[in-house]
């Protein structure tokens, strides 16, 4: 369970506005130790600006936050030695190879030559890199730049580990690997702050997750609990001809154990406790001369309850993220 | 944590990155060598005029060598992000921003003796005052850098901080007296060439040269260290308002 072994993260009221633009509005939260904490909304919500107050990168206009029990408010530097941070956009030294980067990195927390050799070949090996270690960071592919940023964040071997987005972008197997090391970190005892627009990716791994709307967190909750009113109900979705859409209420008063409605037009959507019996429906309908074109099972997820929270449309998320040229995180 | 290992790396990184990189190796050598014999024909005086343009070659070899690379190379590691990698590194600001400009202020020191070494192959260099000429050059080549520091964090584009030290650099060539005595100016424009750093090394280096200082060496070193550390908390000031804003 979260939060078990106390509080790392502490923020309140915090509040960041760039201009006209209120980027952060007021928000307020807790990370456990060891939690894998999860920030979920669309692009534009104000996750990255969340991570770069709270690293250090911007300064916050109101609020106040505590990392691993110090006031970093004014100081941000005070609590930077217990913080990795992989940024949503590589950004390391494109004229150094892959080795030489993540010695770099490590030197910058003080780490010793001989360590940091180490560490470097290590972790290039981790993430499978090793073969590319005497490349230039310029020359990777956006897949392996992901990979060595990713390694660079967590060469100093942080308590507290931000991650933004670290799944944006790159391929299947890259994204199923960072996948599988952030799931490793957490058991390691890490604390993870992650965010993320992929909605499955955020129910797969984080343990609580905050629903971020612009700039506002809009509910936080345990993602056990989250999913506890969609678990063991059966979703129908049916692609209907004509008026079939507008027939919802006389659905329900036909088929008591069915809650249906009209999601769009030309779709039904009917949910159930029950297992969901097709041909009296389709009947049904058929009786009032509409067609039935196609029956779709839905497996209700935590973005039904996305969609039920803010509001925002998770077809819009989904066509942000292939834009932003990223797949992986859904397979 | 031990932060002289960042500071060291940082510092290692950059001469490395940077500074041994061909044509910055044949720019220390050529703009020196280029700008001495340009002055050597002018002066028309032959070997007689070397101790009267040293100075100004010395430190128009700093002030180039400095500025040049460490205005550009710190706006384009902002422009890509990896200065953020440095912002995120637990080390004071103060010391990664040293760190930042220590492989500049030795680029620069090396520059200032290129001539010197050039010189000392033509003219007897036995009289100069050594223990003048080598604080100096330091404090010039701090001072450069820091305006070059300065210069970097008042832009965001890289062609920005080209433009920028060009509007510095070039007027200082014939403001601070390298060439042309500051009693030669028009006097309205002295005033100009008493604001701005370099005119107080020049002195120094005149002084050290050929003992033709117009101003006192305590007033050049002091008044040089001021523009060193107003430089230094302006750009600090700068980038805490314009980078971590």
């Amino acid at each position: 369970m979260p939060k078990v072994n106390g509080t790392i993260i502490e923020v309140a009221g915090l509040t960041k506005r760039y201009g006209e633009v209120l980027a952060v509005d007021d928000i307020s939260f807790d990370v456990g130790r060891g939690e894998l904490f999860g920030f979920l909304g669309p692009n534009g919500a104000g996750k990255t600006t969340t991570i770069n107050v709270l690293t250090g990168l911007a300064r916050p206009d109101s609020g106040t936050i505590r990392i691993g029990g110090i006031e970093c408010t004014h100081n941000p530097k005070a609590g930077q030695h217990l913080v990795g941070t992989v940024p949503d956009e590589s950004n390391l030294y494109p004229e150094l190879t892959g080795y030489e980067n993540l010695c770099f990195c490590a030197a910058l927390h003080g780490i010793r030559k001989n360590e940091r050799r180490r560490r470097a070949r290590e972790l290039l090996a981790t993430f499978g890199l090793t073969d590319a270690g005497d490349r230039s960071f310029e020359g990777y592919s956006k897949g392996m730049k992901r990979k060595l940023t990713f390694a660079a964040g967590i060469i100093h071997q942080p308590p507290i580990l931000f991650l933004d987005e670290p799944t944006t972008g790159i391929d299947v197997a890259s994204a199923r690997q960072v996948r599988q090391i952030i799931a490793q970190l957490h058991r390691q005892g890490t604390t993870i702050f992650f965010t993320t627009h992929y909605i499955e990716e955020a129910e797969r791994l984080c343990e609580r997750i905050a629903f971020i709307v612009n700039g506002r967190i809009v509910r936080t909750e345990c993602t056990t609990d989250l999913l506890q009113p969609i678990q063991g109900k059966n979703v129908l979705v049916l692609s209907v001809s004509g008026s079939g859409a507008n027939l919802s209420e006389e659905m329900n008063a036909a088929f008591p154990g069915h809650k249906s409605q009209s999601t769009s037009p030309g779709q039904l959507r009917i949910e159930s406790t029950e297992p969901i019996n097709i041909a009296p429906l389709i009947r049904f309908l058929d009786e009032r001369d509409v067609q039935v074109t196609e029956a779709r099972r839905h497996l209700p997820s935590l973005e039904d309850i996305f969609v039920q929270v803010t509001g925002i449309d998770a077809e819009l998320m989904r066509k942000e993220r292939e834009k932003a040229g990223g797949r992986g995180a859904n397979q | 944590m031990n932060r002289w290992i960042a500071f060291w790396s940082i510092f290692l990184k950059d001469v490395r990155t940077y500074y041994l990189k061909p044509p910055n190796i044949s720019w220390g050598i050529i703009f020196p060598l280029a700008w001495t014999g340009m002055f050597f024909i002018r002066a028309g005086r032959g070997l007689d005029s070397i101790p009267d343009l040293l100075p100004g070659v010395m430190t128009i070899s700093i002030l180039f060598g400095t500025t040049s690379v460490l205005a550009v190379t710190i706006t384009f590691e902002k422009r890509q992000r990896s200065f953020d990698r440095l912002l995120l590194a637990p080390i004071p600001l103060d010391l990664l921003m040293l760190a930042k400009t220590s492989g500049a202020i030795l680029f620069g020191i090396v520059n200032a003796f290129v001539p010197l070494l050039i010189a000392s192959f033509l003219i007897d260099l036995s009289g100069v005052a050594w223990s003048l000429v080598i604080p100096a050059v330091v404090l010039i080549s701090v001072v450069s850098t820091f305006l070059g520091l300065f210069i970097a964090v008042s832009v965001s584009q890289v062609f920005e901080a080209q433009t920028f030290s060009n509007f510095f650099r070039f007027p200082m060539i014939f403001l601070c007296g390298l060439f042309i005595p500051i009693m030669s100016l028009p006097v309205f424009v002295r005033p100009l060439s008493y604001a701005l750093p370099v005119t107080y090394g020049v002195d120094i280096l005149h002084g050290a040269v050929r003992g033709g200082n117009v101003m006192s060496y305590t007033t050049d070193f002091l008044i040089l260290g001021a523009f060193c550390i107003g430089l230094f908390l302006l750009s600090l000031h700068n980038v805490r308002r314009k980078w971590i804003s």
